[in-house]
């Protein structure tokens, strides 16, 4: 180990200055390995966009325990199971309280363009907070009134002017299911795939716009244990308690239930995973043709080095390290240029899109992989330096 | 200029002399080679018999297509002996292993026709990759020996240049500095005059002669050309793969 140390210090960087000295070629193997980087961090952003989108709404409950339909799938589409089980759940020792959550999505009037579009719409009872949302929760009084609503300010759509207006204390209409309802409020949760908007109202309101929904057919059900009761141990009791038409899951466990519809249900997780594989091939691909490239306008060198008594190996090494040196010079923009695209992301589609470091790290070793790959297929080329065919 | 003489090498000229006791550096004998399988071989040296003793400078002329480069790799170390045999530096290199081969070009100093240096190394950095294969020079040892030996070859100021920015004489001069920087016991040399001008190829030859002389290497030369058969010791010709020794 020591002596290969040594090998290494004496050993002149053969790959890096074979590099640095064609400006154009490093120059385009760089783009080259960037484009890719870039591509297949947006691939991934957007894929844990959807996954961070799609359970803001389930992590932002404010509860230990949720009781759901078996046939319930996502946040969006929840189906319901009949409010007695709340009650029968608050025999249960370490039950504080057991309350209802509605919820459904609505075709409403975008009251700001008037043409119709889907919002999902979310009604609990305003005594129970069942957000842990401070902004939602000082603004619980103006959903005690009837028909009026609050608006999520991240929702996907042009929804700007009307924003505009409520922020300036303006009442803003518009209709849902034919019953004229108020915006009076804004709060920020963000748009998700499943969903281009959120209202937010009480549990009144919410039965009122749906007069088929009965009180009784709830879509949630939020359980709050008592201070020191664990929420798992309550759970496994109340699960036993009730029959099988309710699911109970700790709000962690709800989450990741949540989280897993998107990975499994949806076809959106295979389509980034393929996006990620082409740019992914598409950087094999170019760094190949680089190295290959510089191999073959180095055939005469490596076979002088060859009749000099350097072993293929060394040859091999050289590629490698052209390689890796490439991996490390081409995610540096790959890197920073990713940031801005996805502010610019985040923007334009109101989704939670950023740079995180597991990801970054991710893909640095995606990179390195990619690289090493082209360097193999190119060290190929070097089975023609033979120096008793050039000389 | 500072004289590289042996004493400063003890090592290389115990095992010289312990060589030249025992027998020739290159002795051929009954060497055979041929080219291509099946009903396409064709045989290119026949019989060859040649030994040549430490320090002697041996050029090797002959036309065009009649063995001498063959002959030269197969010294070299380049190819594969097949038949006969082939001892260098006391080493038997008829069907040696890949490995062995390896290992046996390093004793050598090759000089090729083209300059063959790397572009995007320095005149220095060239001259070092012919030492980095010899494990027992330190990182200081090697850049001091390369510079020493550039200054011998009359290229000290040029250390730092890269090929493209020298001359095809100071290209070839760096060459010969690769070649013998780690001070080989033989050195091969395939018509190195011939890309150069008259006075840069007797130039060229000149410091062959006067570097071998001083580290006491055996030279094998193949030439084409008559204005420098004056070095030689002696000179063989080589016609149709046959080899006939030839008055100096």
């Amino acid at each position: 180990m020591i002596g290969l140390i040594q090998q290494l210090q004496r050993r002149t960087p053969l790959g890096w200055l074979q590099l640095s000295r064609e400006r154009s070629r490093l120059l385009v193997a760089l783009s080259g390995i960037a484009f890719a980087d870039v591509l297949m961090f947006l691939q991934l952003g957007f894929q844990a966009a959807l996954y961070d989108s799609n359970t803001r709404l389930s992590s932002a409950l404010q509860t230990d325990i949720v009781l759901l339909s078996p046939k319930a799938r996502s946040t969006q589409n929840l189906s319901t199971f009949s409010r007695r089980r709340l009650y029968q759940a608050l025999d249960i020792e370490g039950v504080e309280s057991a309350e209802p959550f509605y919820s459904n999505t609505v075709a409403w009037k975008n009251p700001q363009t008037r043409k119709e579009t889907t919002i999902q719409i979310i009604g609990f009872d305003p005594d129970y907070p069942a957000l842990d949302l401070p902004e939602v929760n000082q603004q619980l009084e103006k959903i005690k009134l009837p028909d009026t609503v609050l608006f999520d300010r991240g929702s996907r759509g042009d929804y700007a002017e009307a924003i505009a207006q409520i922020e300036r204390g303006e009442k803003v209409t518009t209709e849902v299911e034919r019953r004229t309802i108020t915006l009076d409020g804004l709060f920020t949760l963000g748009a998700s795939f499943g969903a281009d908007g959120l209202l937010i109202t009480s549990d009144q309101n919410f039965l009122f716009l749906f007069p088929r929904r009965e009180a009784g057919s709830v879509s949630l059900g939020l359980i709050q244990v008592a201070p020191g009761a664990d929420p798992v141990q309550v759970a496994a009791m109340i699960d036993a308690h009730l029959p099988d038409d309710v699911r109970v899951l700790t709000h962690e466990e709800y989450i990741e239930f949540e989280k897993a519809f998107w990975t499994t249900e949806s076809p959106i997780g295979f389509i980034f995973g393929i996006g990620t594989a082409m740019a992914f091939v598409v950087g094999i691909v170019l760094v190949y043709q680089v190295l290959s490239t510089d191999v073959n306008a180095h055939l005469k060198e490596y076979a002088t080095f060859k009749a000099m008594g350097y072993r293929n190996s060394y040859l091999l090494m050289v590629v490698f390290e052209e390689a890796i040196v490439l991996a490390f010079l081409g995610f540096i923009p790959g890197f920073i240029l990713p940031i801005f695209i996805y502010q610019l992301a985040a923007n334009a589609t109101a989704l939670p899109i950023g740079m995180t470091v597991s990801r970054a790290i991710y893909v640095f070793i995606l990179t390195v992989i990619m690289c090493a790959i082209s360097g193999t297929i190119a060290t190929r080329k070097l089975q023609s330096a033979d120096p008793a065919d050039m000389f | 200029m500072q004289t590289l003489n042996s004493s400063v090498y003890p090592q290389n000229t115990d095992a010289r002399l312990a060589a030249a006791v025992r027998e020739p550096v290159i002795a051929a004998h009954q060497l055979s080679h041929f080219f291509g399988h099946g009903h396409l071989r064709k045989q290119v040296l026949f019989d060859i018999d040649l030994e040549i003793n430490a320090g002697e400078i041996v050029l090797m002329t002959g036309p065009s297509g009649s063995g001498k480069t063959t002959l030269l790799t197969l010294i070299g170390g380049l190819r594969s002996a097949q038949t006969g045999s082939l001892r260098v530096l006391g080493q038997e290199l008829c069907g040696a292993s890949a490995d062995t081969l390896t290992l046996a070009r390093r004793q050598n100093g090759y000089i090729f026709q083209a300059h063959n240096l790397h572009g995007s190394l320095t005149a220095l950095q060239n001259v070092k990759m012919g030492l980095e294969l010899h494990a027992h020079f330190s990182w200081t040892e090697m850049i001091d020996r390369s510079v020493q030996m550039l200054e011998h070859v009359g290229l000290g100021d040029r250390i730092d240049y890269y090929p493209d920015d020298l001359s095809g004489g100071q290209k070839q001069r760096v060459a010969i500095a690769r070649a013998l920087v780690s001070h080989p016991k033989i050195v091969l040399a395939d018509e190195p005059t011939a890309a150069l001008d008259s006075k840069s190829g007797r130039d060229v030859v000149n410091l062959m002669q006067m570097l071998a002389k001083e580290q006491g290497c055996t030279i094998l030369l193949v030439t084409h050309d008559n204005r420098i058969l004056d070095i030689a010791d002696r000179i063989v010709n080589m016609e149709d793969g046959k080899l006939s020794p030839n008055s100096v």
